[in-house]
Order: structure tokens, then C-alpha cells, then sequence
């Protein structure tokens, strides 16, 4: 017994001593910047976080091949957390010991944990799609950037995008719109933004709220389907739930054209799991560009072919793969600002100034119009609709921001978190 | 100077009551005490305190469970649940009242933790094994939802409250002031002198009467109640002991991540305090450290040195390594947990005592 345990050190030792040394090796004159970041590859969402870590590992190796940075180079240091949050403050804390200057979160409650740590510290975190969407208000959280459409922005899209699609097909009134959400704090975010919708448009609105883990939602669909009977259906589910929603409303031949999901409803994962038919005419609300026909998607790819390999599998689900693809452009933009700036010398303060000055930043047309300012740190909080169509998801509508003006209302009355 | 322990020969009645019978003990955690609270903060750098922290939180949280699993035999999977209610308490406390002395708050999460505690403990009279895991899941849940659906509460849709950060005197530019913990070494002194005082107060329990109900309930509860004992009151006491541990738990974090917010105590959360009282050895108080460090520290190791290996022989990049790591640590993980378990059913306790037994009479155990 004492001497297996003694073995199966050794090879431990030897290990982080290894660590210790490679963490050393930087060469002088150019100097590899940290982006520190965490991910869930082995928790609840690991379905969705492979995917988006691997698009801003590959983003930020394309960056780094195009001499993005000049003469220095940026390393994506990741760690996994399996969706735990000590696990994660933890991963923060390793990559703060080998000297971050941007951080890319993964996870609401890891958002907020860290929140005031990174203030502290003064390092920039990203937390697209997730988070909170107060947050979006740069005053008040100086160094959390949202960076995509938070919940609120999202909320607001949908029901411009509901209305328009009623207007469009030549209805008059307004229609009666069914939330169907994950009955958790990100699930009641939007809420407010809604009901202030509500007032002020005067549709017909109602709540449905599906308890976690949202893979038993049939008695809802039914009260949507029959009894309410919606016009249209906005949903905003995770995990599992959004394949299950799409099966239980199109069971009660509810059209699926007039589903629409939000964010995290609309990777092809969940349409796998439904099936393409059954969900054809689905449509979902996307924060990056989908498919592989982009430019910059096209350069990894070329990228991948300069190495002797082939495209990353995981383009296969290329919602969820450039949304990491995004993320990844932002950190390197933000990283490259404050490199032209400071050079070698950049902090992780010259970095939240690299993101704050970001303006029309849209790698052609994969990203909306990006415009970060200190007052919005959200960067306009545009999304695109896509639909299934033909086994396929297509573009709907170009680059839209819905009543800009409600949501900034509540990004402004945002409070910053109360420390001391 | 080593002794050995030959028989305890006492001299008189006071001599008897000693907690420590031979000096060996005590010099022990003499040496334990000085290395917990000066050397390691003077000469760990602020990672390795980090992973600290919350290998004492989770410990202290292990030794509440263990009270209640190890030590009086009832099950709850709703600890997360418990410590979400203590961190709520706490935060909920400092945001109406900013003035309220914060280790009163503390105290005060582990209080309403009891309470809560004490209520969803009720069912314990009437059901047992199986039956009271699933009673105390519904608690995980009902707190769960309960938290989450009252706003007054949970500050609003977000579900979360942030809390400021702990004060303490010191010397600031020269004068005498309060001053926020924020770094991690001050958290540190915070989270192992609660830690010292939970295991001082769990050991001393086990001294008194209601301790050594406790075990009699666990051992038989029908014998317990025929000597005299009230089964009911001496498990809801272990409910509202144990719970209270997990509030002050659930308060820790809170102040650890300046927010108490739901979804950081879900289900998963109870399950892995579970964990750390089993594979650390139902019924002491070292196995819950143990375990607590087991389950805080493998993830954290396996990635450091599996990367490291990796890195060094595979020459594995960042993306790589990213990619295969979460996986080897998830086998490791699983395997690692069955491996002590089979090697030592009564987990890493008796696993120690086993070593400390041999190594008590070593070299000439024969003598």
C-alpha cells in the first residue's frame, strides 16, 4: 500500500515541476499575454461550453498567426470547472497567479462571484450571454463586459421581431405572446423588460414557468396551445429543455414558425434532438454569426489546412463554435487596442480601455456593428433571427436591436454591486 | 521527546478527565496550530491560500454533515440547501442592517440554517434511510424555489444579494481602523479560526450527554429510547446542530464571494458534502477534513498535474491540454473515489488511523 502510493507520487511530482518550468519559459523581448479563462467541459453545460471554448482557442491562434498583437503573442489559458463555483474562483485565481489581463467567464454564478474580484484586480471579464444583464451598464460594473445582447436586450428583440412578423403578414391588433421560461434567475430576468413592453404596446401577455431541469414541460405547452391559445410563443430555456419544448409544441401542431427561442434554445444540438423536420420554421435569436460561410470562419478553417488537418469538428455545431469565435475576436481586439497603446507594458485596466474603444467592429457582417462605450457595455446589444429551413438554419432578419430606448432605461438605473 | 502510550495509569480523579492522556497529542496540535496560522500564510503565495479557503469551508461544512450522517445516523441531502439559507440570513442581515457586527451576521445565517434545519428535520421521527433522503431532497428543493420566488428576499430577479466585505481592525497609514478583507490570506485567518472553533465545539459535543445520544440513536435508536433518551428532540438537535454548521458554511461562502446567490448551493452541492463524508470516514471529525480536502483538491490536482504531464511528454498546447484534461479528470475523479473506497470502506479516517497504528509501534512492533 505505501509503496504504490509512493509510485503513483513520483510521476506527480515530476509533473508540476514541469509546470513550473513551462511557465517560466518567456522569451524576452516579446511578451505572451494571458487570457485567462474558464469553461464547463465536464459539468450540466458541457454540451454547449466545448464547443464555444474551442472557438475562442482557435480565434485566438488565428490572431496570434496574423500578427494581431505585433511582436507579442497572447496564450488562451483555460481550466475547466465542471460548473462549480468554488472550482471556478479557483481557476480565476490560477490564472491571476500567472498574470491575466482579460478574463473570459463561463457561468451565471461564476459571473457574479467573481464580479467583485476582478473589479479589485482590475481585469475585464466577458460574460456573453450569460451573467447579469445589469451589467451592461459600465458605470456601474466598470469591468464586466456582457459584450452580446443580455437577457433584457434579448427580451426586447423578441417582441420586436414578434410584432414585426404580425405586422408583416398583414394582422391588425396584437398578437397574445406565451413566455415559456427556465424557472431560475436567468429565466426571470427578461421579465421586467417584458412586462414594461407590455404596458407600452398593450399586447395580450402571459408567464410559464418550467422548473428546472425543464425536461417535463407538457402541461404548460398544453395550457399555451389550448386553453391560452398564444399567437406566439417566446422561449428562454437551457439544456436539455429547448429540444423537449419544440417536440411538446409541435405534438399539439403548434406552428413552429411562430416559436422563438432565445439565445441558448438555438444551437443545432437542440434541433438534432428534435429532429430537423418536426422543427422546421423554429426560430432563434443569435448574438454571432451561424454556419460556416463567414470570413473569419473560413480563415480557421484555412488555418486548420496550413497545419495538415481537418476542419475542427467542431463546426458542426457552429452556433454554440462562434459564439466562441466571438468571444475570442472581442478579447483579441481589446488585447491588440491595448497593445497599440501601452505595448508590452499593458495592464489589465489598458485592456477594459481596449474594449471600451472598440467601435464598428464587425468582422464582415459575423458580428454585429460592435460599438462598446463606457455607458454601454453590451456593445448595442444587437441579435439576429434565424430559422430552420431545409435541415439547415437561415438567416431571417439582418442585425436588429429591439426598443433600445426601454432597455437602456433599465441598464441606466442599473446599481453598482454594493462592496467596500 | 516520542512516547509511547503503554496504559493509562492514573493518580487521581482529575488526572482521569485530562483531554490529553500522553503529551504527544497535544504537541501535535500545538505544531498543527503553529503551521495553520503562521507558517503557512507567511510563506504559501495567494493561489495556494485560495484553494485553502475553500478547502476549510468545505471542511467545516463536511463536519456539520458528519454530525448529523456519522455521529446520529439521519441522511439529508438538503445541505446546500441549508448553507443557501445561512448565506441568505447573512447577507440579508448586513443589506437592511450595514452596522450589524458581521460575525453577528454569521452566526445569525447559522441560526436561521438551524431553524430551517430543525423544521425540514421533523420528518426524521417518523422515517428513516431512504425515506428521509428523499423527505430532505424536497427541502433542497423547496428552499431552492422558495429562495428563488421570494424578491424581498433574493433582491429581485438576479436571486442574489451582495454582501460587503468583512472588517477588521488594523493599522491603516498609522492609525487604527477598520479595514474590508480582501485578500485571500485575510479570508484566510477568517475561514480556519471559524474552522478551529467548529472542530473545538464537534470534538467537545461528543463529551457531553447529548453527544453520546447522538451515537446511541445511531446505533440502535429503539435501545436509545428504552434507556431514557428522547429520540425526537436528540435528532432534531442533530438537525438544527448540524444545519447550523451549514449556515455558518453557507455564510462563508457568502462572504468568500461577496454574494450569497441560489444557484452557487444547488443539489449537486449537497451531494458533494455527501461525498466528502463518506469517502472521509462516517463519524470523526479528521474524516470530514480529509474528505473535504480529497474532494476540493483532486479536481485541482489531477488538472495541474495531468497538464503539466502532459505538457512535458505529449507536448500538449493550451487547446489540447483544454480539451483532453476535463475528461482524464473525470475518470480520475470517479476512479480515484472507488479506489479509496474499495481500499478502505471506512474511508480515509481509518485509512490515517491504520498508518499512525503501524507507524505508533514501529520500528519493533512485535515487542
Amino acid at each position: 500500500m505505501r509503496k504504490l502510493s509512493l509510485k503513483a507520487l513520483k510521476p506527480a511530482l515530476l509533473g508540476t515541476t514541469f509546470v513550473v518550468s513551462a511557465s517560466m519559459a518567456i522569451p524576452a523581448h516579446a511578451k505572451e499575454f494571458i487570457l485567462g479563462m474558464q469553461c464547463d467541459r465536464s459539468g450540466p453545460t458541457q454540451n454547449v461550453g466545448a464547443y464555444i471554448c474551442d472557438g475562442l482557442h482557435d480565434m485566438v491562434k488565428l490572431a496570434n498567426k496574423r500578427k494581431m498583437f505585433g511582436e507579442h503573442t497572447v496564450r488562451v489559458f483555460e481550466i475547466d470547472h465542471g460548473y462549480d463555483v468554488p472550482r471556478g474562483v479557483e481557476a480565476y485565481e490560477r490564472t491571476k497567479q500567472a498574470g491575466h489581463i482579460s478574463y473570459a467567464l463561463y457561468g451565471t454564478p461564476h459571473t457574479y462571484a467573481l464580479t467583485p474580484k476582478l473589479t479589485d484586480s482590475k481585469v475585464p471579464g466577458t460574460s456573453p450571454g450569460f451573467g447579469s444583464a445589469a451589467a451592461a451598464n459600465g458605470k456601474a460594473y466598470p469591468y464586466i463586459f456582457p459584450i452580446a445582447a443580455t437577457y433584457w436586450s434579448q427580451g426586447a428583440a423578441a417582441v420586436q421581431h414578434v410584432m414585426d412578423s404580425w405586422k408583416a403578414e398583414g394582422k391588425s391588433g396584437t398578437p397574445k405572446i406565451a413566455y415559456l421560461f427556465y424557472d431560475n434567475p436567468a429565466g426571470r430576468e427578461p421579465l421586467e423588460v417584458l412586462h414594461a413592453l407590455q404596458k407600452k404596446l398593450g399586447f395580450e401577455f402571459r408567464e410559464f414557468a418550467v422548473p428546472p431541469p425543464g425536461v417535463e414541460m407538457r402541461p404548460q405547452v398544453l395550457d399555451i396551445v389550448r386553453r391560452y391559445k398564444a399567437d406566439w410563443v417566446v422561449s428562454h430555456l437551457f439544456g436539455r429543455a429547448p429540444a423537449i419544448h419544440i417536440k411538446e409544441l409541435s405534438r399539439l401542431r403548434f406552428p413552429m414558425n411562430r416559436v422563438l427561442s432565445f439565445v441558448w434554445g438555438g444551437g443545432e444540438s437542440d434541433i438534432n434532438v428534435a429532429g430537423w423536420d418536426i422543427a422546421e420554421g423554429y426560430q432563434a435569436l443569435q448574438f454571432a454569426g451561424v454556419g460556416k460561410d463567414h470570413k473569419v470562419v473560413q480563415d480557421i478553417i484555412a488555418m486548420y489546412k496550413e497545419d495538415g488537418k481537418p476542419e475542427p469538428e467542431e463546426l458542426k455545431q457552429s452556433v454554440y463554435y462562434n459564439r466562441g469565435v466571438f468571444t475570442g475576436a472581442l478579447h483579441a481586439k481589446a488585447i491588440a487596442n491595448a497593445i497599440a497603446a501601452k505595448g508590452a507594458n499593458a495592464t489589465g485596466d489598458d485592456v477594459r480601455k481596449g474594449f471600451e474603444s472598440i467601435r464598428d467592429f464587425s468582422l464582415d457582417g459575423f458580428l454585429p456593428p460592435m460599438n462598446i462605450t463606457q455607458e454601454d457595455h453590451e456593445g448595442g446589444g444587437w441579435v439576429q433571427v434565424w430559422q430552420v429551413k431545409g435541415g439547415k438554419y437561415v438567416k431571417a432578419t439582418d442585425w436588429i436591436q429591439g426598443y433600445r430606448d426601454v432597455v437602456l432605461d433599465f441598464v441606466s438605473k442599473a446599481k453598482p454591486p454594493k462592496t467596500n | 521527546m516520542l512516547y509511547r502510550a503503554t496504559g493509562s495509569f492514573n493518580r487521581s480523579y482529575a488526572d482521569e478527565l485530562k483531554v490529553y492522556q500522553v503529551p504527544l497529542p497535544k504537541n501535535t496540535i500545538i505544531v498543527i496550530t503553529f503551521l495553520v496560522f503562521v507558517v503557512v500564510p507567511l510563506t504559501f503565495n495567494e493561489y495556494y491560500i485560495s484553494i485553502l479557503n475553500f478547502i476549510g469551508v468545505a471542511a467545516l461544512g463536511a463536519i456539520g454533515l458528519n454530525i448529523l450522517l456519522g455521529y446520529t445516523g439521519q441522511i439529508s441531502v438538503g445541505h446546500g440547501a441549508f448553507m443557501a439559507v445561512g448565506a441568505y440570513t447573512t447577507a440579508v442581515i448586513l443589506r437592511e442592517f450595514p452596522d450589524f457586527p458581521w460575525f453577528l451576521a454569521l452566526l445569525g445565517g447559522g441560526v436561521g440554517a438551524a431553524v430551517i434545519g430543525m423544521f425540514f428535520g421533523i420528518p426524521s421521527l417518523r422515517i428513516k434511510g431512504l425515506y428521509l433522503a428523499v423527505s430532505t431532497l424536497a427541502a433542497q428543493l423547496i428552499i431552492e424555489w422558495g429562495i428563488n420566488h421570494w424578491p424581498w428576499l433574493s433582491g429581485g430577479a438576479q436571486g442574489s444579494v451582495y454582501v460587503a466585505h468583512p472588517t477588521f481592525p488594523w493599522m491603516v497609514d498609522g492609525e487604527l481602523a477598520m479595514k474590508p478583507m480582501k485578500q485571500n490570506v485575510e479570508y484566510y485567518f477568517l475561514i480556519y479560526i471559524t474552522l478551529a472553533l467548529g472542530i473545538i465545539l464537534a470534538l467537545n459535543i461528543f463529551r457531553t450527554h447529548l453527544g453520546r445520544a447522538f451515537i446511541a440513536v445511531r446505533d440502535r435508536d429503539i435501545a436509545a429510547e428504552i434507556i431514557g433518551i428522547d429520540v425526537f428532540k436528540t435528532k432534531l438537535a442533530a438537525f438544527g446542530i448540524s444545519s447550523f454548521y451549514a449556515g455558518v458554511t453557507g455564510g462563508l461562502y457568502a462572504f468568500l464571494y461577496t454574494i450569497a446567490n441560489v444557484e452557487a448551493f444547488t443539489l449537486l452541492v449537497s451531494i458533494q458534502f455527501l461525498a466528502m463524508c463518506v469517502i472521509g470516514g462516517l463519524g470523526s471529525i479528521l474524516g470530514s477534513i480529509l474528505g473535504a480536502t480529497f474532494v476540493v483538491l483532486l479536481p485541482i490536482v489531477n488538472d495541474l498535474v495531468v497538464r503539466g504531464l502532459g505538457g512535458a511528454l505529449l507536448g500538449w498546447d493550451d487547446a489540447t491540454a483544454s480539451t483532453i484534461l476535463p475528461k482524464v479528470n473525470l475518470i480520475l475523479f470517479g476512479g480515484l473515489i472507488m479506489f479509496f473506497l474499495i481500499v478502505e470502506p471506512d474511508g480515509l479516517a481509518k485509512l490515517w488511523r491504520t498508518i499512525t497504528d503501524y507507524f505508533r509501534v514501529w520500528p519493533f512492533p512485535y515487542i
